[in-house]
């Protein structure tokens, strides 16, 4: 019973019914926070864009326009339900599923709280703090690419098909440099436990990771799970302006009301992961007041949650969307070396400063290396049609067949 | 058995049985189905029952690794093959590329199970030792063995460890070095 308790305080007396009680209660509050996350989220977001956009956005159903996810939902159920003929009747429909399940999963890692005692039990405000940490919501995000891609395949259509074959490119490419930044946290807090690696933030504002570890690994994070997320600038899956709707053109009815129901999910589960990791989760200023002192952690893990949930939507009404080929750039040529590196440097000062300096240097001398490599091999002369060049740089089949020839007769 | 253990038996025999229906079913389904994305879908079956029998015994960390790298990233890309070359369509199975390859598949299957077999009855068939439970007790507790699994990969096994990291280079230097190969039309090496 001892690893049981090492777990979680919760089970130090044994497992008894107040305690299954208080769990089913925490599993409850979670989903039901992460549900009414979601139709806030869809309001705020379509408000949010509409006064950048000087639209009024929604505005009939309920004050400001609040029920309108609701209603928006209720007419998806009531919608016939289509499947195409070309589909693969089972694939097409579990696929909607594989998306719901990751996005569930991965919030109940999160410590949205300190710890409260009820009835003689100490509760950490987190659904479950497994050993395996934030390995989970890595291992979950490896999950959420199964239901992006089988959805686009099993709909028996070419632009699904199409925006299949891109989310599986582009979120193992963004995974790498997701887990290279992780590995950073989990090196300076020494432990995977997502309780262990707030509870190491605690004590102001210098301990947080984003400032801890240099502003790097935060940014390369920020990126890498943008791209996790396919939301703009990184939303190619999902392109209308080339692949119809992405991967979910075929759905229809409540199938496609899950793929946008697991969306947000997504986005609120991913802020209040950036959150946790490196703004220190619920930490912050606590006034002095008796009783009330748990409810102030909450508040600042909300207000820190729905800053990182208004950045995404920033994003998405003020960035244009990257090509194909400056994803995959970005992703391997830039953010994976750059994640590793920075992860070398932060291993080494964490041994000794020595260390770390001669760290730094091994990095500056890589990347030196690293960039001469990029430049050689981009402005490297071969054969006529080797490497495509990049889309806008292509030359016209009549340039190429005049070059050739001008060749045979050089 | 410890209180530990004799406390948990039921909870932990029905966490067997579910794993073992999820590996074994997986595993059937893999090469009984047609369809190649349907076989690659019972795999991720299998992967996840592996993972959680890897929970069960306290490998927390080798269950979440089992999942990053076998269901979220290898798994992907037999599908984005798949994908790719368009072969999500029943496969003719009744010709057989290599002459006697029913024949050599049916003798390896054997040389393999009964050496799996011998090697279970006489020892850990891994590690050559005889059991690997520290008598009923986990051998790191509560947050996980990372620590105990990277000391033993880099001081034990550090020769292993960097061979795999070799091979795993070599293969990643060489396929760049197939797919980027220098196409001229003349057949004349232009440029460095």
């Amino acid at each position: 019973m001892s690893w049981l308790a090492s777990v979680d305080p919760l089970f130090a007396h044994g497992v008894t019914w107040v305690v299954l009680l208080i769990v089913a209660i925490k599993v409850i509050a979670g989903f039901s926070m992460l549900m009414g996350g979601v139709i806030l989220m869809i309001w705020f977001e379509r408000k949010a864009i509409s006064d950048m956009q000087s639209r009024i956005g929604p505005q009939r159903w309920g004050p400001f326009g609040l029920l309108q996810t609701l209603a928006d939902g209720i007419k998806l159920i009531l919608k016939e339900d289509l499947i195409p003929a070309e589909a693969d009747r089972f694939v097409f429909k579990l696929a909607p599923y594989l998306v719901l399940l990751p996005a569930l999963v991965t919030f109940a890692i999160i410590p949205i709280g300190g710890t409260l005692t009820i009835a003689g039990h100490p509760v950490m405000l987190q659904v479950v703090n497994p050993p395996m940490g934030i390995l989970l919501m890595l291992a979950m995000s490896g999950i959420s690419v199964y239901g992006v891609m089988l959805a686009g395949w099993a709909s028996g259509s070419k632009y699904p098909l199409l925006s299949a074959v891109r989310a599986s490119a582009q979120m193992i490419s963004y995974e790498a440099a997701l887990g290279m930044t992780i590995v950073t946290i989990v090196l300076a807090t020494g432990s995977l436990s997502v309780h262990n690696i707030v509870a190491a933030q605690a004590g102001g504002i210098w301990h947080w990771n984003i400032i801890r570890l240099g502003f790097v690994p935060f940014a390369v994070f920020v990126i890498a799970i943008t791209a996790e997320l396919n939301r703009p600038p990184f939303d190619v899956v999902e392109a209308e302006s080339e692949l119809v709707g992405g991967f979910h053109t075929e759905y229809s009815s409540f199938r496609f009301a899950i793929f946008f129901l697991a969306e947000y999910m997504n986005t609120i589960t991913m802020s209040a992961i950036i959150v946790t990791l490196f703004l220190g989760g619920p930490a912050g200023w606590i006034p002095n007041v008796s009783h009330l002192r748990w409810v102030f952690p909450i508040a600042w893990f909300l207000v820190k949650t729905v800053g990182f949930a208004f950045c995404y939507i920033w994003f998405r009404a003020s960035l244009p969307r990257f090509r194909y080929d400056q994803l995959m750039d970005l992703g391997w040529k830039r953010l994976i070396p750059l994640s590793l590196g920075w992860m070398l440097i932060v291993a080494g000062f964490l041994v000794a400063k020595g260390w770390g300096f001669m760290m730094a240097a091994a990095v500056l001398l890589a990347w030196t290396v690293l960039s001469r490599a990029f430049d050689l091999g981009q402005t490297r002369e071969s054969g006529v049609d080797a490497v495509l060049p990049v889309v806008g740089e292509r030359p016209l089949p009549g340039q190429v067949l005049r070059s050739m020839t001008d060749e045979e007769e050089g | 058995m410890t209180a530990a253990a004799t406390a948990f038996a039921v909870p932990s025999v029905l966490v067997f049985f579910t794993s073992a229906t999820l590996i074994v079913v997986g595993a059937t389904g893999v090469i009984s189905l047609k369809n190649p994305v349907h076989a690659a879908l019972s795999l991720i079956m299998t992967l996840f029952g592996v993972a959680v029998a890897f929970v069960a015994q306290s490998a927390d960390f080798l269950a979440a690794v089992q999942i990053i790298v076998y269901a979220g990233a290898i798994v992907v890309l037999f599908l984005f093959v798949i994908m790719f070359l368009g072969v999500d369509r029943r496969e003719q199975v009744s010709v057989e590329p290599l002459v006697g390859q029913r024949a050599f598949a049916a003798a390896g299957v054997v040389i393999t199970v009964a050496g799996l077999i011998t090697l279970m009855a006489r020892s850990h068939w891994v590690t050559g030792a005889m059991s690997v439970s520290n008598g009923g007790v986990p051998i790191a507790t509560g947050q996980g063995n990372v620590k105990e699994l990277g000391t033993a990969v880099f001081t034990t096994y550090l020769f292993a460890f960097e061979a795999t990291a070799a091979l795993l280079i070599i293969a990643v230097v060489g396929a760049v070095l197939l797919a980027r190969r220098e196409r001229t039309n003349q057949g004349e090496e232009t440029g460095s």
